[in-house]
């Protein structure tokens, strides 16, 4: 669409961490169901240990959807772990350049012309920012016994240390889905000139 | 550029295929290993040294407490002392301590007692909430009066794991003189049965069920867990990988 080739570049910042993140959300998706698959039911509240206690069964993720891609729940765990440091300190370094730098008054605020978002767009991307992000972070950190007696109150907001898992759980699912239906949307709409934009900051020089 | 599904299809199959090279890369690894680390040092320095886990009412418990890992000890000596009802069950305190001692259960129980409704949290992902009840390590600990060049306690259990390797696990003094840090002879309101952990096993309330040593034979002090089986501090460490802080 020629419409949007006025789109001002990508900040670097967006450009940085989009593929930073791109990597922690892809290993540390992969890595949470080979974690799913060590225990394949959900529970609410402060417990739950019983396939009876539980609300719902996961289904087996296989191999090619885990990572290692067979099951190693240590490995797992230390991929997860590992990887939650870029994804949760990336995003807070994003979050603070983009209020510095005026992307999110500019691109994210409701009603506000010459932002390059869609409404719709606007409000997944919000959705994402401010509340899926943090929400799997917050619930993820409530699975940590240790934070559990550093920050107690993190087992209050969520409801227990098993809600946080399923919150987490579905969060997860949620963000799976998103990064599916991104993927197909650039396929769709010019995954050239969108991968230009997202590695080399736009087509200003087309 | 034109992404075709082939071209798409193969660029997925390398990049699983290029983790699974990464998860066998000792460098990548070594990575990994350092963020563990890095974990570690940020909880130690979030978390207050004496902040608890959090203790639950007595109706919040687990209507049946999910039992893990070893459920009965093979071979004879375990089964002869369920037999004796563990009454020449012996824990032995040794290493680096001024004063070795050899504790029966009833010694055990002399101690000022500790109780405590916690949650107990699987690697795997389940938690289930029991009422333990049992003698401050500290307690035993200021007894047995440790080195100065003591820094961890190791565990070593009566249960013997694949290949008959036995199974321990070790902590540091931190956890060790930590209030909630017990050797529990009771779940909710009985004796400790066999499938978790009788006579005796540990609780370490701010990490992973794996820690919480059963059927403890012996406490040994010492400096360093490297000279200890496959020096990584615990069965499970040894044997799959797991981390030895489990705190997370």
């Amino acid at each position: 669409m020629a419409g949007m080739s006025a789109d001002p570049p990508h900040k670097r910042t967006t450009r940085l961490w989009h593929w930073t993140n791109a990597v922690a959300v892809i290993v540390m998706l992969m890595s949470g169901a080979t974690i799913s698959n060590a225990h394949r039911f959900l529970y609410w509240g402060q417990k739950g240990a019983m396939p009876e206690e539980a609300w719902l069964r996961v289904p087996r993720f296989p191999g090619w959807l885990t990572l290692p891609s067979h099951y190693d729940l240590s490995s797992a765990r230390e991929w997860h772990l590992a990887f939650a440091w870029l994804f949760a300190f990336g995003f807070g370094a994003f979050l603070a350049a983009s209020l510095l730098n005026g992307h999110f008054q500019r691109d994210l605020r409701v009603g506000r012309a010459g932002s390059r978002y869609h409404p719709l767009q606007k409000l997944i991307y919000c959705g994402l920012l401010f509340g899926m992000l943090p929400l799997l972070i917050g619930t993820g950190l409530t699975l940590s016994p240790g934070m559990n007696a550093a920050w107690p109150w993190l087992l209050d907001l969520f409801g227990g240390r098993q809600s946080a898992r399923t919150i987490h759980f579905l969060l997860a699912g949620t963000m799976a889905a998103f990064l599916v239906g991104h993927v197909a949307l650039v396929l769709v709409s010019g995954p050239a000139r969108l991968m230009r934009s997202m590695l080399w900051g736009g087509e200003g020089t087309q | 550029m034109i992404i075709t599904r082939r071209t798409a299809l193969i660029g997925a199959t390398s990049l699983l295929a290029g983790c699974d090279r990464l998860n066998n890369s000792e460098s990548f690894r070594g990575l990994t290993a350092k963020a563990e680390r890095a974990n570690f040092t940020i909880q130690r320095s979030l978390q207050d040294r004496m902040a608890l886990a959090r203790e639950f009412a007595p109706e919040q418990r687990s209507r049946v407490f999910r039992a893990n890992g070893t459920r009965l000890p093979s071979g004879e000596d375990y089964a002869r002392h369920a037999v004796e009802k563990f009454a020449n069950w012996r824990v032995v305190v040794d290493g680096l301590v001024a004063r070795p001692l050899s504790l029966s259960l009833p010694d055990l129980q002399k101690v000022p007692l500790r109780t405590q409704t916690t949650r107990h949290d699987c690697v795997e992902g389940w938690s289930a909430i029991g009422q333990w009840t049992g003698a401050p390590l500290k307690l035993i600990l200021d007894a047995a009066g440790l080195k100065p060049s003591a820094r961890f306690l190791v565990f070593h259990c009566a249960d013997r794991m694949r290949g008959g390797v036995p199974y321990y696990e070790s902590i540091d003094l931190l956890d060790a003189f930590h209030s909630q840090t017990i050797l529990a002879w009771g779940l909710n309101g009985e004796l400790l049965d066999v499938p978790h952990g009788a006579p005796v096993r540990l609780r370490v309330e701010r990490q992973l069920g794996y820690k919480h040593a059963k059927y403890v034979q012996r406490i040994e002090a010492v400096a360093d867990l490297a000279g200890v089986y496959g020096g990584k501090g615990g069965y499970w460490e040894d044997s799959t990988g797991y981390e030895w802080y489990a705190g997370i």
